[in-house]
């Protein structure tokens, strides 16, 4: 195996460096090596969108991005979001709708509004249901999550 | 109670949701509760929504080994050999396994609650040692010191086989010249319970009769016969399967994994491992989907083997395109269904013959497609006869109704055609031949007060159904629904305390809001909010047997049992309280929160939170016990609403409006409701019009991905609308039904019939691809 090297990155907003082998993904890096296991593995090749980050103000599939590449990134990951004042409002949002059964999905979802909102602070129902389409859900039929997207970007007009 | 048609109703927003979430409510028949029909956030929300909550693949343990299963690349063949010592030698490898190492099993039938198994077919599905029968099917393991060193270990594994060929198609894999692929099954014809003396593809032939069929037939003015097909699909859950195994010196095997049932596991770990159920500990991680594929087992004993071999836990995790190869699906299926009217728009009769898809061992739903196929209506005689046949597929598990989606598909579209040839509206049909209490179903059940009719008039009297569609090629169709439900075995244990609380623990894994619909039962009954229940789901040895969570039996089942553990605790409070006040216990009552003296003892009262800080002084800590084995779940009816556009230059179907409506009984948390109905519509609509496993020739399965296994995503659907309906279920105090299940049933149907007013074209295919829809409207202009 090729040899490990040292990745020097941010991790919600804290240096880390880690060392991580050549071939490890972003989100076997977070989720082995740093026990962030918020980030969660649906797929591994990019088509359910549950391990979404933040990598540089962008949602991307933490699975399709090898650990090496976000040497000097800055990575923002579902453990970022809530702070000793509470919940983000994404968050509120989500378990005010009642946006989640299962709840394997939700960290993703949450990702990817943010990234959504971070970018477009009221979108239309038919922005919101584009922006999400690369998160799959199986539980909610996804109308409770379209809500929950409302309600956020509401809050954060507010 | 007023006959049906004098009994007045209207529909309104339900409390707390949003335009889009409505209840049919019967004038002077509104529930009253304080708990019950409200929305608190759940209790383990938090936990969710920050990744905090740990799911099957989070479990870390020191020394942990990480392990990799080696696959079958055939859909058919005979294992001749199997070399794995190359893989022993590979640095950092610490055990392989085969089925070798598995002590050996027998023919014998076990239940796993959404379906029975025969033990040695279970084993064989593990780790296949005679055959494989299906691309995928699990031969090998390996336990290593990363995930890489183990497949790499694993690709040194040399398997030596004899290739067969597949067998696919059900109707194929019936005739005399198929391949047999299990040469220890015969046909198993109930209910008659008399076995086949041939090895056969055909394990069990279900047959039902009512009535005088002929007769039913000959009295008919209308009469339609129409085949149907269905495609293999998944349940698509987006957590993969995983398992986590330690077998201590001791004996004891630990198991922690992500499923439906903790003692179902349990169960399986025990027999397939030939140890004791106390040898046992299953520790249920939280669940990232199931819909009935996360109950029998596939990599825990196989975690057990590699750590007992290892002396180290060891975690194994499938991906995605395991999860597609060996674990699901439901079946595929071949159906003949035959339904008369009489002149009147009376059903005479209905036949049908079913034939679906086991996959590689015996086990698909077909007893349920079985019963469900006419349940929705009263069909005065019946003939119906079901087929289990093994195809080189894998093994196929319960889905979301298992059976019921598939024969709603063929009555609901054939009730269609019904109606257009009689010129009948489609709800008034419904509403003529509505199953209600005290109809026999053809399987011969008679049924308790249920809901079909009511389901009718929310139809009826909904915005969506009053209001017209507009514009070309464009339709709209309604298809109505069954499931039984489940009732089965649940405990709960809940104490109270100091501080006013309650710790309510339990056995059923929570896979969608049952923590705290079960603790909103246990919070009503005593009087004080959801919010000062704290429900934690424990693990097998924590609690009393619990069976799955399926059958949509956890609300209900599992709320019976908190309920009595409610009940429980205010016996013993009024018991503290007759202690505190000296007086005798008969004297004392619990009623709304608070325990009163009465029977002529001076007026007192004490509330839940003042007792909850003396029991230390009365007697100790207060623990409320629940158990029940509970049969009397009701059925659950849906009818849908689906508006349809259909492209006539792609074939592409988009759904543009969806109302469901259900009896659910009541509902608990109306907010998971709601949220059960629009996901069951979701998968629904995936089933209608895209998911299917496309096979090759060779038997290979080609799309086992999320990008060519498409599931719908959020801009495929519309808003989906909900209408509860709720007609109480006298088999439990708040009367609530089972809910999951139902609502996947009548989409297929319901979009069937829209394509139908849309283009003229009637699809008895699923899914209706683009593809498929093209060819109908192109076959249809010649």
């Amino acid at each position: 195996m090729a040899r490990q090297r040292i990745i020097s990155t941010s991790i919600n907003g804290n240096p880390v460096e880690v060392l991580a082998a050549p071939r490890q993904t972003l989100l076997e890096v977070l989720r082995e090596n740093l026990d962030l296991i918020g980030t969660k593995e649906g797929c591994s090749n990019g088509n359910c969108g549950a391990c979404t980050v933040i990598l540089d103000g962008r949602p991307v599939d933490s699975c399709l991005v090898l650990a090496v590449e976000v040497e000097g990134s800055e990575v923002e990951t579902i453990e970022g979001l809530a702070s000793t004042d509470g919940l983000h409002v994404i968050q509120d949002a989500f378990l005010g709708q009642a946006a989640l059964q299962c709840g394997i999905c939700t960290p993703g979802f949450i990702m990817s509004t943010k990234a959504l909102l971070d970018e477009n602070s009221s979108p239309s129902e038919g922005e919101i249901r584009f922006h999400l389409a690369g998160n799959l859900c199986r539980c909610t039929g996804y109308d409770k999550i379209v809500r929950a997207v409302e309600q956020a970007a509401a809050g954060e007009m507010n | 109670m007023a006959s049906v048609e004098e009994r007045q109703f209207h529909i309104e927003p339900f409390p707390g949701g949003t335009p889009g979430n409505q209840r049919l409510v019967e004038e002077g028949r509104l529930p009253d509760y304080d708990v019950v029909g409200t929305r608190p956030i759940r209790h383990d929300g938090t936990d969710k929504v920050t990744g905090r909550a740990r799911y099957g693949a989070d479990i870390k343990l020191s020394g942990l080994l990480q392990g990799f299963v080696l696959r079958s690349p055939h859909a058919h063949a005979r294992i001749i050999s199997i070399d794995t010592s190359k893989a022993a030698e590979v640095p950092g490898v610490h055990a392989v396994c085969t089925n070798a190492d598995m002590p050996s099993a027998t023919h014998r039938a076990g239940d796993l609650g959404e379906g029975v198994v025969d033990w040695y077919h279970l084993n064989q599905n593990v780790l296949a040692s005679d055959k494989v029968l299906y691309t995928g099917h699990a031969v090998a393991a390996v336990a290593a010191d990363s995930v890489h060193i183990a497949e790499e270990a694993a690709m040194l594994i040399e398997v030596e086989y004899e290739v067969l060929p597949p067998v696919l198609d059900v109707r194929q894999a019936r005739t005399a010249e198929a391949v047999v692929l299990n040469d220890d099954v015969r046909t198993d014809r109930q209910p008659v319970g008399e076995k086949g003396d041939e090895p056969t593809n055909v394990a069990k032939h279900f047959h039902y009769q009512k009535g005088d069929v002929d007769a039913g037939f000959a009295a008919a003015e209308v009469v339609i016969e129409r085949e149907f097909t269905t495609e293999t699909v998944h349940q698509g859950y987006i957590e993969p399967h995983t398992a986590t195994a330690y077998w201590s010196p001791d004996g004891k095997i630990t198991v922690w994994t992500s499923t439906q049932g903790s003692f179902m596991i349990r169960m399986q770990v025990a027999e397939l491992l030939a140890v004791p159920i106390s040898k046992v500990k299953v520790v249920p991680m939280e669940i990232g989907g199931g819909f009935g594929g996360k109950i029998a087992v596939y990599l825990q004993p196989v975690a057990a083997v590699l750590s007992r071999l290892s002396g180290r836990p060891v975690k194994l995790n499938m991906d995605r395109s395991n999860v597609f190869d060996a674990t699901g699906p439901t079946p595929g299926s071949y159906m003949k269904v035959k339904i008369g009217v009489d002149a009147k728009g009376m059903i005479t009769a209905g036949e049908a013959e079913l034939l679906f898809e086991a996959g590689a061992f015996p086990g698909s739903p077909i007893n349920p497609g079985c019963m469900c196929i006419f349940a929705c209506y009263n069909v005065p005689n019946g003939r119906i006869d079901g087929y289990d046949i093994c195809v080189n597929k894998p093994r196929s598990n319960a889905y979301r109704a298992p059976g019921s989606t598939h024969v709603a598909l063929a009555t609901e579209t054939i009730v269609d055609e019904i109606c257009e040839k009689l010129g009948m509206c489609p709800v008034e049909f419904r509403m003529k031949n509505a199953a209600k209490e005290g109809d026999e179903r053809v399987d011969g059940v008679t049924y308790p007060p249920i809901g079909m009719w009511e389901t009718m008039k929310a139809v009826e009297l909904s915005d969506h159904w009053q209001s017209p569609l507009e514009g070309p090629h464009r339709g709209r169709g309604i298809a109505s629904g069954f499931w039984f439900n489940f009732g089965g075995n649940s405990v709960v244990a809940a104490t109270v305390n100091e501080d006013g609380t309650v710790s309510l623990i339990e056995g059923s894994t929570d896979i969608g809001g049952t923590r705290a619909s079960v603790a909103m039962q246990l919070a009503e009954i005593l009087g004080i909010a959801a919010e000062d229940v704290t429900p934690t789901v424990v693990d097998t040895e924590s609690i009393g047997y619990t069976d799955v969570t399926g059958g949509s039996r956890t609300c209900h089942a599992t709320g019976l049992a908190a309920i009595k553990a409610a009940e429980d605790i205010q016996d013993q409070l009024c018991q503290r309280a007759a202690i505190l006040w000296d007086v005798e216990a008969d004297g004392v009552e619990y009623s709304d929160g608070q325990i009163q003296a009465v029977n002529g003892s001076e007026p007192r009262t004490i509330s839940f939170a003042e007792i909850s800080g003396k029991l230390n002084q009365t007697g100790g800590p207060v623990v409320g016990r629940g158990s029940v084995n509970a049969d009397k779940h009701g059925g659950a009816f849906a009818t849908h609403i689906a508006d349809v556009e259909v492209d006539p230059d792609t074939g592409k179907v988009q759904v543009l409006r969806y109302t469901a409506i259900q009896d659910v009984g009541t509902a608990i948390h109306p907010s998971y409701v709601e949220g059960q109905m629009q996901g069951g519509v979701a998968q629904g609509i995936g089933w209608a019009l895209n998911e299917e496993y496309h096979y090759g020739d060779d038997g290979r399965l080609h799309n086992a991905s999320f990008l060519d296994y498409r599931i719908p995503t959020c801009y495929d659907l519309p808003d989906i609308e909900t209408i509860i309906v709720e007609v109480p279920n006298p088999g439990h105090p708040f009367g609530v039904r089972g809910v999951g299940e139902v609502p996947i049933v009548p989409p297929p149907a319901a979009i069937a019939n829209a394509i139908y007013h849309a283009t003229g074209v009637r699809l008895r295919s699923l899914p209706m691809s683009p593809p498929k829809v093209m060819h109908e409207l192109l076959s249809n202009d010649e």
